[in-house]
């Protein structure tokens, strides 16, 4: 028996990998920010979503959103609400988005162009781990966490809130009864994540969606220099 | 739980490896995963054997090698291991920091395959 070593050297995800270049490169050569929105399920991604395409779009910016899930459309449902294009991209079963995934749905979306588009929002799949290990091109990845989650979400799952661009504290409105400790959990994220911005929000009330459009604008113009 | 994908990547990626191989049987597979990485070593060998299974991997071993997370510290200038993914802070002075140099790679490193042909695709004999 000869045995020998081969050396390769290779990225497990490097098909994935490859096809988030090809894409973050349409996003830049298109103009438009994308976000990958990560968090527990029943964090409150699609309520803040939603107001997110509302007020965006009473802005006057084009915004559209692609949402993940395992089954229904549901969530495509409500968000369209907002009057922005929603496609629902139905996993079945499996715990990410993918960079395929991504590239398939913006395929044949009726009156939807990337160069179209100002903002771009990808709401991925409810799950703290696996969404992590996929690049989906995207510009901004934002970690989201509940005040009814506990403070010591950030330390409990570090790779995701490590990956993390932004922050993004939801349903603050109800902050009080919920006995949230908001300067615990705002040091948590910045154990896990030195110097991350963090937004402090309610989609119900408002709070904290001026700063966090700012932001938005911000990142936009900044990239579009 | 997206072990199965990774697995199933790897599988793919090194079957793909083999054409340059023919008849060639895998021994082993080492892998270097990321502290960070967001996998679990321990699911990884569990799905190990199904993946494998009525391919050229089948019956080998998966090795893989754990890889720490390091980041540079701008106020140490140095580059230092963490120890616990509890806190970002340089383990020497106490410095938050998010500059990470290592620690989310998910890679095969290398294949052992038992060549019993000795002959490479392009027809040379070793």
């Amino acid at each position: 028996m000869t045995t020998r070593i081969v050396e390769l050297r290779r990225g497990i995800l490097k098909k994935n990998d490859e096809l988030a270049r090809g894409l973050r490169e349409r996003y830049a050569a298109g103009g438009v920010l994308v976000l990958n929105l990560v968090s527990s399920p029943g964090t409150g991604k699609t309520s803040f979503l939603e107001r997110t395409l509302r007020d965006l779009k009473a802005r006057g910016a084009r915004v559209a959103a692609l949402v993940g899930d395992l089954e229904t459309d549901n969530d495509a449902r409500r968000l369209a609400a907002s009057g922005a294009p929603v496609r629902q991209i139905n996993t079945h079963g499996i715990c990410h988005l993918d960079a395929e995934m991504i590239d398939k749905h913006l395929a044949g979306w009726e009156g939807v162009e990337l160069g179209g588009l100002d903002y771009l929002f990808i709401e991925n799949v409810g799950n703290l781990v696996c969404p992590s290990s996929y690049d989906l091109g995207e510009g901004i990845r934002v970690a989201l966490l509940s005040v009814t989650e506990g403070e010591d979400k950030p330390l409990k799952y570090p790779t995701l809130f490590n990956s993390a661009d932004a922050a993004v504290i939801t349903k603050m409105d109800i902050a009080e009864p919920c006995g949230f400790d908001r300067e615990l959990a705002l040091r948590n994220i910045n154990e896990i994540r030195p110097g991350i911005r963090i937004f402090e929000t309610s989609a119900k009330t408002g709070a904290g969606m001026e700063e966090w459009l700012g932001y938005l604008e911000e990142q936009r113009a900044y990239r579009d220099h | 739980m997206h072990e199965l994908s990774i697995v199933s990547s790897v599988v793919e990626s090194v079957t793909e490896s083999l054409e340059a191989y023919p008849g060639a049987r895998v021994l082993e597979v080492r892998l270097r995963v990321g502290a960070l990485a967001s996998v679990v070593v321990d699911s990884l060998e569990f799905c190990w054997g199904l993946a494998t299974e009525g391919t050229a991997l089948e019956g080998s071993k998966l090795v893989v090698k754990t890889v720490p997370v390091v980041m540079h510290c701008a106020k140490c200038d140095a580059d230092v291991e963490l120890e616990s993914l509890q806190s970002f802070r340089c383990p020497r002075c106490g410095e938050p920091s998010s500059d990470l140099r290592q620690g989310r790679e998910l890679e095969i490193d290398s294949i052992e395959i038992d060549d019993e042909t000795g002959v490479e695709k392009t027809g040379v004999k070793v």
